[in-house]
């Protein structure tokens, strides 16, 4: 066995190059530049198209046409980029625009702390558009995670139509460490539906799903619009036209929460209590975890790799035999409210710490035993 | 050549507007081109100038205020067949300056089209970046204060290779269109026009004045020579070919049966310049080659070439959780602005913990045992100091063995280098 060794952006840009991306636009930002440096090595010797653009919003926008052109499109920033890349997320979301965005997380709010960690943007990356449409968010604990959940992140920007996010953290998207690539299965790769009839109608589709794609560029003829539009792409202010489209922007992602969900869980005999947590954070949630365990006091864990949607099935599964629930975030609580909104009824205990530094397993057994 | 128009969307504009006429002379234009439609693509802006992509039959992207460009050099990027056509009005010209001064720059074959007409008409008539200081305007006296640029002048010290500046109403627009969509990179034409429902009620604007306006500029009508180069697509494709090695994983064998695998934490306190984090690079090698996870993390400042370099390594036989530094089994410091940035560490240090310190360097007080080197004598140069430690190390049985050691340094350095690199750790080995 022949061990890899490489952060956490790196395995993000090898998951895109395994993905099949092949453009990238990115503006430099610590701690995210490494993504764009990696893939500027890596996309010109396999033909594909790699800029810097003048800014965030212009890198989006760059995304944004070779996406409509038909190309699988990646770019990655921290927050105060994916505060400048805002207004071309509700672009990307509203118009069904596929695209793989990392936000490479840093302390917060604004410019904060350019080489410290934390779970800074999650409700951000939810709620960072306009209209509040359901986008996807999935997260990883290491650099592994990174690889391959950037490769589902393309399949469900192709399924769905949509930007998909990668909440990676500096602490795992700076932290080399040795990863196992072949113990990796990737899953199949996702291409973009391609329209196959006759008469093409750019955004025609069932109620619960996304329009077949045509490039701009290829033999029909294609609308595109930021505007909110019918189903054959043209502004529209009819009411139900505009009723259906939102319903369905909405009903394709939330119809296939499900599916989207990715996790891990260990439930351990005897336990009475479930911690909960994402990110890097699960990885001291899992030393927390084995530690008590030898101690004789067995805690069982569910680490959340779909944060949005929010998998609600999951949590009241995974929760259902659970008198307590413990929730730890790298941020002062910005997910904790979801769960205990699904999981309403339930002792709900939460720890947050957002000071730069990673939350030590030590402390989350504090939290676990002094209830 | 039959007619780009869409039928069923006819132009909506405003009586008199010369957005109007500017649809039909870019439609002529298209015609005399005989581009393709579906190798052509008209990416408009926010405002009446938006509203262009709808009323031909081509490819359409209608975006965000201020943004086309952005698009349109995807779009092209992606696709170099494709003839991309930018319409922005002056409100997009000014929200996406930074856009247009880099398509400037950059050079993709892009033709831009910015229809000013002095305000935004859509809004209500308030000032743009090229309402006339004395326009009466939506923005009651605000426009008195600024005064509006002149994008032709900008664009030609920004590196446009093709600038045009002409009326909306001249009777050879669709042939300037043709030029410009002809044009070789990006070309930027200007077209002066009425906004008959905002602007000329209040300001006094015709056909003629809009000549004598131009006619009073500097003259912008064509390729420009001083910023004449290659496009950016060919530039870039051609680069991007002389790169022809996809860089593979660094991937580590496993050369090694330790005896006893167990679990390091290895700290090394240093600066900027001392290599570092080459040397933490070494040591999780080192790991690796013994089958060992690993992972570190780098704490450097910003300006990098000052200011402390800390590299806090993990290696276990186990999978690594959590990925900081609890109890640390050996520390390396060698330089003060290091052990400041980890000044606390040292009084929880266990005695068990083997501390490397520099002679010149200070450390707080701690139960650890502390091994103190003086590599000022042994004639180690400083940027080696951490690479020395590692031989030291080794020579203590500490974190990782020589046989480790040696096969990381071969693994992380060509072989001239590692000779140079094993030269150093060896004399620490066998002190």
């Amino acid at each position: 066995m022949a061990l890899s060794f490489m952060e956490g952006n790196e395995a993000v840009a090898r998951g895109a190059m395994a993905a099949g991306c092949s453009f990238f636009a990115g503006y430099p930002i610590t701690p995210a530049t490494t993504v764009f440096a990696n893939m500027l090595k890596m996309l010109p010797p396999r033909g594909g198209v790699c800029v810097q653009g003048e800014d965030e919003i212009a890198s989006m926008g760059y995304c944004i046409g070779a996406s409509m052109a038909g190309k699988k499109a990646l770019t990655a920033t921290s927050g105060p980029g994916l505060s400048l890349y805002s207004e071309q997320i509700s672009f990307a979301v509203g118009s069904e625009i596929p695209l793989v965005i990392v936000d490479v997380q840093r302390l917060g709010p604004s410019t904060g702390s350019a080489t410290r960690g934390a779970d800074s943007d999650i409700q951000f990356m939810r709620w960072g558009n306009t209209g509040g449409v359901p986008v996807i968010v999935l997260v990883p604990k290491d650099a592994l995670d990174c690889y391959l959940l950037t490769v589902h992140a393309f399949n469900y920007a192709e399924e769905f139509r949509c930007p998909v996010f990668i909440a990676s953290n500096k602490e795992i998207g700076m932290t080399k460490e040795s990863v196992d690539l072949d113990a990796v299965t990737l899953p199949p790769l996702v291409a973009r539906k391609p329209y196959r009839g006759d008469a093409y109608v750019p955004f025609e589709a069932g109620p619960e799903s996304a329009p077949d794609f045509l490039p701009i560029g290829g033999r029909d003829l294609v609308r595109q619009t930021s505007s909110t539009h019918g189903p054959d792409g043209y502004i529209t202010i009819d009411p139900g036209v505009i009723e259906a489209n939102q319903e369905r922007l909405q009903n394709k992602i939330l119809a296939a929460e499900e599916r989207i969900t990715l996790y891990e869980e260990n439930h351990r005999p005897g336990a009475d209590t479930l911690v909960i947590s994402y990110g890097v954070t699960s990885r001291a949630v899992d030393d927390a975890c084995a530690h008590l365990e030898k101690k004789g006091r067995p805690v069982s864990s569910l680490t959340l790799k779909t944060l949005w949607p929010v998998p609600e099935t999951l949590l009241l599964k995974a929760a259902k035999s659970y008198r307590r629930i413990v929730v730890v975030e790298m941020n002062l609580g910005q997910y904790v409210g979801e769960i205990q909104r699904v999981l309403c009824g339930k002792k709900i205990d939460f720890y947050g710490q957002m000071d730069g530094i990673l939350i030590k397993p030590g402390k989350i057994m504090e939290v676990i035993e002094n209830e | 050549m039959s007619s780009f128009l869409n039928e069923r969307r006819p132009p909506v504009f405003c009586p008199g507007c010369t957005h109007d006429r500017i649809t039909k002379e870019l439609d002529r234009a298209l015609e005399i081109m005989g581009l393709p439609a579906d190798k052509t693509v008209i990416v408009s802006d926010i405002g009446c100038s938006g509203l262009f992509d709808t009323f031909f039959n081509v490819h359409a992207l209608h975006g965000l205020h201020g943004r086309a460009l952005t698009y349109a050099q995807g779009l092209k990027l992606a696709n170099p067949e494709l003839n991309v056509i930018v319409t922005m009005g002056d409100g997009g010209l000014g929200i996406g300056g930074a856009h247009v001064l880099a398509a400037c720059r950059k050079n993709m074959d892009v033709t831009l089209i910015v229809l000013n007409n002095f305000n935004f008409g859509m809004t209500g008539g308030q000032y743009s970046s090229t309402t006339p200081t004395a326009a009466v305007v939506g923005s009651e006296f605000l426009n008195h204060a600024e005064i509006p640029i002149d994008i032709c002048a900008v664009a030609e010290s920004a590196g446009a290779t093709y600038i045009s500046r002409c009326s909306g109403h001249d009777a050879k627009l669709a042939e300037t269109f043709v030029e410009a969509m002809g044009h070789k990179g990006f070309s930027l034409v200007e077209t002066f026009g009425m906004c008959t429902g905002r602007y000329t009620k209040r300001n006094p604007l015709t056909p003629k004045v809009i000549d004598e306006m131009i006619a009073a500029m500097p003259r912008n009508n064509g390729p420009v020579e001083k910023n004449k180069r290659a496009e950016y697509g060919e530039v870039y494709r051609q680069l991007a070919l002389e790169k022809k090695r996809f860089p593979e994983p660094v991937t580590i064998e496993k050369l090694i049966d330790p005896a006893a695998p167990k679990r390091e934490e290895i700290v090394i306190l240093g600066s900027a310049g001392m290599r570092i984090v080459t040397a933490g690079d070494i040591v999780c090698y080192a790991g690796m080659t013994a089958g060992m996870n690993v992972s570190m993390k780098n704490d450097y400042n910003i300006t990098v070439l000052r200011g402390q370099s800390v590299s806090e390594i993990l290696i276990s036989p186990e999978k690594i959780g959590y990925a900081g530094i609890q109890a640390p089994t050996v520390v390396v410091a060698i330089s003060d602005e290091g052990v400041q940035r980890r000044r606390s560490m040292f009084a929880t240090l266990s005695p068990e913990t083997f501390v490397i310190k520099e002679k010149s360097v200070a450390i707080p007080e701690t139960p650890a045992r502390v091994f103190e080197v003086d590599f000022k004598e042994s004639k180690v140069k400083r940027h080696d100091w951490a690479l020395a430690s590692l031989g030291l190390l080794a020579k203590e049985g500490k974190g990782f063995t020589f046989e480790m050691l040696s096969h990381a340094v071969h693994a992380r350095f060509n072989e001239k280098v590692a000779g140079i690199a094993m030269e150093t750790v060896e004399k620490m080995y066998r002190s």
